[in-house]
């Protein structure tokens, strides 16, 4: 039990720390740094203390359910693994947080930094130990979010705003086929647990769509691990600031696509298909990686390169897959992030003492920072494969499984070949990295004379100089026992215990050693100078910029395509997409009906009525002549549209509905008033058109009547045959039943709403607020059209002189029915929760009262006397319906339930009072708020557009006078 | 006997307001001004209020009132509104 809590301490430890680091003020430097380094060493101390557990060979395990019907759990594993690699993260972060202290300079703003280092880190740790496969990668994708932040921390710099999109584009397209595999691999296995998919191994392998998850699967690992082909955003993604790429970009991020290949080859590897896939990358990425880093002048760049190659090297060893090519993959991925992240800092310190990263204008800096120097010198001989350090032990052992034999295949033959070449490059261009810097003559054109920097910007490097020289010389007793543990936990517990010495004797991969040591030497020396003097990579391959490629593909895919497809299939007329849409939806209903309906002999209708029927009539042709006038004639087809309104509320009522009557009619009322005031803004009807009386209008508009004829007789054939289905016994009846004594309403309507139904409620009026705010947006940035701009020709003229004082009488009437309706509104919010009634209808009501006003007069008399905050309104009700479902929290029921009781008040006696009265406030409150805001955000424009007449004729004064 | 004479006189007023309605409903409909479609509109609201009255004292039941209450409070809304649209052209200023 307290090894669970631990691991969820251990994965929410950062997140909260990162909300910490972001409140605190843009300078408090060494609180955000102080606080960072507390929450990574909390983390340490719970890797230390789950130490004995793993050690035993366990996996621990912590379990939140989250959506149990979609198998989703926040699962958690550690075993031996993903403690080496977790403890590597939370290592390098606490080194890099004391780096970066000294890194950053006083006008960066730090808790961004600091917020973003700490999330990575969970984000990290929780790939790490998560043990279902989907939470994976969210995980996943959650650092490359997060390394897109941090790499475009400066982000005034356009490089860095560059290479950050490059490599969030690259490693998210990698995530999504991430997801795709997990997806697939979930299916096959039949379940998203870690465990189980690892233990099925036999039964992925033997589907069918082995192959397609194959290939999904190394695109996401290949893509985070920045494996060729797509290995290019790794350099530019060293615009970041140094500490994150020592951090991200070589010790942790860029290792989770290993660690995936590793953590899977149970499950995925063994196969020829895995073997030349992930060898055959690992190998080719490898070569380039070294050859490239050789030609790079940029420091950084190198660097880059050369982490590009090792991640390579890893690769190609996850890709063999034998028990000792794993167990050198988990030690070189431990080996390279030390000596990797101790190259970077030195790099970062050159830049920061000197003010270039530039090889061919640093030199001799020896003279100048000798401690550094030794440091970065020690480093780099790690990294070319040096005796008697960490990095010549697990270059050591790639060799040995490079030369020995696996399966007989061309790549097989030619692995040592291969490596011995690479190794080559890598001993070139570290020796380049060291000569060029700390040798040679004295600098002379530095931006910053460079010296010795502070002593504890030093101590991160210094350590792990430290921890390069005890495990290249004491591996047996340092790393061994942990590396054995984590081998033994990927590969299984009867994994033989592998010792790892210094001296294997002279044998082929001492040889191979001894050949790229030798000739690297040879070659760096013999071109040295040819080197400096170069461009900026390979000798003809510096033309080909995969960098450029990605460019030019982005732009393809972002910019031309789309042009093209739209102009292919694309139309700005709203006649066919109108078309389109309403076939396509009744394309849809029928192939879904067609053949299973059935129309039922259907009793019960109300005796026939005269009075209605001849109503009904009237609706009916008002519905017919407001469609066929639309076109034309917009004001009559508003009249007629109505006249349709006014007859659907009377239906509702006639058939027992004056919940919805009561609504419709006021909806109607506001959907009226919108219409004309949108009329407004619609240009007038071009004169020179001809109406359809040519041939091709005529029968475009008889092909449409028969298209909306189809639909609207299909639409009343559902709502006929739904209506004419016997009675579902249950759900209404249960309504009925239960409204008054657990609703504590007579209004079944009303209590369904704010009661039964409140969290759909709450999600509707949530969809309302949303649309209100979103017209308000639009609306703010709404430029009517040229021809309706000016004033109304009714506002011209003399009649509009003579009409001056129109509409007064009734006006007045209308600002003496503001608080009748105020009353209106307010009995019809009480009433609502046991008679017709309720939030919506009376929040429509006050709304209206409001637009009322709003016609009585001009909207500038209207807001010299009432302040309406319409967005006060929305979040108020908002606040008060989800405070409401917060508040069943407290009495321990789940959220919006409701209480109903009766309450005594004084002199009034009795009244009900449920807590759904409350919700139903907000909803009030909303519906107000929303309905307010659309009406005015319209009604402002006549406003704006007078004011933008205002300023159009000031300038044509002037220059008239 | 006035039972009887309720019920024949509200059955005759009722096919009387649908009379009424069809009549404004052709207004609505043939126009031929805009403000004659507008009375027109204005009159079947009121020909539906007094329909709702009608009928719910032929049938007894209250809901209908609530219903002529809405029209009768603010069913003039959206005729203030058409009325000042081909006034001022434009309904809020």
């Amino acid at each position: 039990m307290i090894q669970q809590n631990l691991i969820l301490i251990l994965i929410f430890l950062p997140f909260l720390g990162a909300i910490a680091a972001s409140t605190l003020s843009v300078n408090a430097h060494n609180a955000a740094a102080w606080l960072s380094g507390a929450v990574l060493v909390g983390g340490l101390i719970v890797m230390a203390a789950l130490y004995p557990a793993i050690e035993e060979g366990r996996v621990l395990r912590s379990v939140l359910t989250w959506i149990p019907s979609l198998r989703l759990n926040l699962s958690f594993r550690i075993d031996g693994f993903a403690w080496l690699f977790v403890t590597l993260v939370l290592g390098i972060g606490l080194l890099v947080v004391l780096y970066a202290r000294y890194y950053l300079s006083k006008s960066d703003p730090v808790p961004r930094f600091y917020c973003f280092l700490l999330a990575f880190t969970g984000a990290m740790v929780g790939m790490l130990v998560s043990g279902n496969i989907i939470m994976l990668v969210v995980f996943w994708e959650l650092t490359s979010v997060i390394s897109f932040l941090l790499i475009g921390y400066w982000y005034h710099n356009p490089a860095a705003r560059d290479g950050a999109r490059m490599a969030l584009i690259v490693t998210a397209t990698g995530g999504i086929c991430l997801l795709a595999a997990m997806l697939i691999l979930g299916q096959i296995v039949g379940s998203y647990d870690l465990d189980r998919v690892l233990a099925s191994g036999e039964v992925i392998r033997a589907h069918p769509l082995y192959l397609t998850v194959l290939a999904l699967f190394l695109i996401g690992a290949f893509t985070k691990s920045a494996q060729f082909p797509f290995h290019f955003w790794l350099p530019n993604a060293m615009a970041a600031p140094t500490p994150v790429s020592a951090f991200l970009h070589s010790a942790t991020m860029v290792k989770a696509g290993v660690f995936l290949l590793v953590r899977f080859s149970p499950a995925l590897g063994g196969s020829e298909a895995w073997f030349f896939a992930v060898t055959g990358t690992g190998m080719v990425t490898l070569i380039v990686g070294a050859v490239f880093a050789l030609f790079r002048h940029d420091l950084k760049g190198l660097l880059a390169y050369s982490t590009i190659s090792h991640l390579g090297l890893i690769t190609a060893l996850a890709g063999i897959g034998s028990t000792g090519a794993i167990v050198a993959a988990i030690f070189h991925i431990a080996n390279h992030a030390v000596f990797k992240a101790s190259l970077f800092m030195a790099a970062g310190i050159i830049d920061h003492e000197s003010g270039t990263r530039d090889m061919r204008r640093l030199s001799g800096l020896m003279r100048l920072m000798p401690v550094t120097g030794t440091l970065a010198i020690v480093a780099a001989a790690a990294m070319a494969g040096v005796p008697l350090l960490n990095g010549f032990l697990s270059k050591e052992m790639f060799f040995a499984e490079a030369a020995s034999w696996h399966n007989g295949s061309w790549l097989d033959d030619a692995l040592p070949y291969l490596a011995t070449f690479a190794s080559i490059f890598a001993v070139a261009y570290s020796l380049r990295f060291i000569m060029t810097v700390f040798f040679g003559p004295p600098p002379t054109d530095l931006p910053k004379m460079p010296h010795e920097p502070s002593p504890w910007m030093r101590r991160p490097v210094e350590l792990l100089v430290l921890i390069c020289l005890l495990v290249g010389i004491l591996p047996g007793t340092t790393l061994g026992p942990v590396l054995n543990m984590a081998a033994r936990s990927v590969l299984g517990p009867e994994t033989p215990y592998f010792s790892i010495a210094v001296w294997h004797g002279f044998n082929t991969p001492m040889i191979m050693s001894l050949i790229a040591l030798v000739l690297g030497a040879v070659l760096y020396f013999v071109f040295a100078a040819r080197i400096s003097e170069g461009p900026e990579g390979p000798p003809l391959l510096h033309r080909i910029r995969a960098q450029r490629i990605f460019e030019r593909m982005l732009l393809s895919l972002s910019w031309k395509w789309p042009r093209v497809l739209h102009r292919l299939f694309g139309t700005e007329r709203l006649q066919p997409q109108l078309r389109l849409i309403v076939l396509l939806s009744f394309a849809a209903g029928a192939a879904t009906l067609w053949g299973g309906i059935t129309f039922l002999q259907k009793t019960g209708l109300p005796a026939f009525d005269p009075a209605f029927a001849l109503m009904w009539v009237v609706g009916g042709v008002c519905a017919i002549g407001a469609a066929w006038q639309a076109k034309y004639h917009r004001f009559a087809s508003l009249a007629l549209l109505g006249g349709a309104g006014v007859i659907t509320c009377l239906t509702f009522t006639w058939f027992s509905a004056p919940d919805l009557a009561v609504t419709q009619l006021l909806v109607e009322v506001v959907t009226t008033v919108l219409l004309l005031l949108g009329l407004r803004w619609l240009p007038k009807r071009r004169e020179e058109i001809v109406g359809d009386k040519l041939a091709p209008a005529r029968i475009r508009r008889a092909w449409d009547l028969v298209i909306a004829g189809a639909s609207g007789i299909g639409i009343a054939g559902i709502a006929y045959v739904m209506m004419s289905r016997p009675l579902v016994p249950g759900i209404g009846d249960w309504f009925l039943k239960n409204a008054y004594h657990e609703g504590g309403g007579t209004n079944v309507v009303n209590v369904i709403l704010v009661d039964f139904r409140a969290f759909d409620t709450f999600g509707e009026i949530s969809v309302l607020a949303i649309v209100g705010i979103t017209v308000y947006a639009l609306l703010r940035r709404f430029r009517p059209g040229a021809e309706s701009a000016g004033l109304p020709e009714q506002q011209l003229g003399e009649e509009a002189e003579a009409l001056k004082d129109y509409l007064v009488v009734p006006s007045v009437i209308m600002q003496w029915m503001f608080p009748v309706m105020i009353v209106m509104s307010a009995y019809l919010f009480f009433r609502g929760h046991d008679l017709p009634g309720g939030g919506f209808s009376a929040g429509v009501t006050l709304a209206i009262a409001l637009l009322l006003q709003y016609l009585a007069s001009t909207v500038r008399w209207v807001e010299s006397h009432i302040v309406i905050l319409p967005i006060r309104w929305m979040g108020l009700g908002l606040l008060i319906s989800c405070g409401t479902g917060i508040g069943a929290w407290l009495f321990g029921y789940p959220f919006l339930t409701a209480h109903a009781r009766y309450l005594d008040l004084p002199l009034i006696g009795k009244v009900p009072a449920a807590t759904a009265l409350l919700f139903d406030i907000g909803v009030y409150a909303l519906v107000v708020g929303a309905t307010v805001l659309m009406l005015i955000a319209i009604a402002h424009q006549s406003l704006r557009s007078a004011r933008l007449r205002a300023q159009d004729e000031a300038p044509a004064e002037k220059e008239v006078a | 006997m006035s039972a009887t004479l309720l019920v024949t006189a509200l059955s005759f007023a009722q096919i009387a307001l649908a009379l009424a309605g069809c009549f404004a409903g052709w207004r609505i409909l043939r126009g031929p001004r805009a403000q004659d479609r507008v009375i027109g509109l204005d009159t079947l609201y009121v020909t539906a209020m007094l329909l709702f009255l009608v009928t719910g004292m032929r049938t007894g039941s209250s809901f209908f009132f609530e219903a002529a209450m809405v029209i009768g409070l603010l069913g003039f809304v959206a005729t203030v509104a058409m009325a000042k649209f081909l006034l001022r052209g434009e309904v809020i200023e």
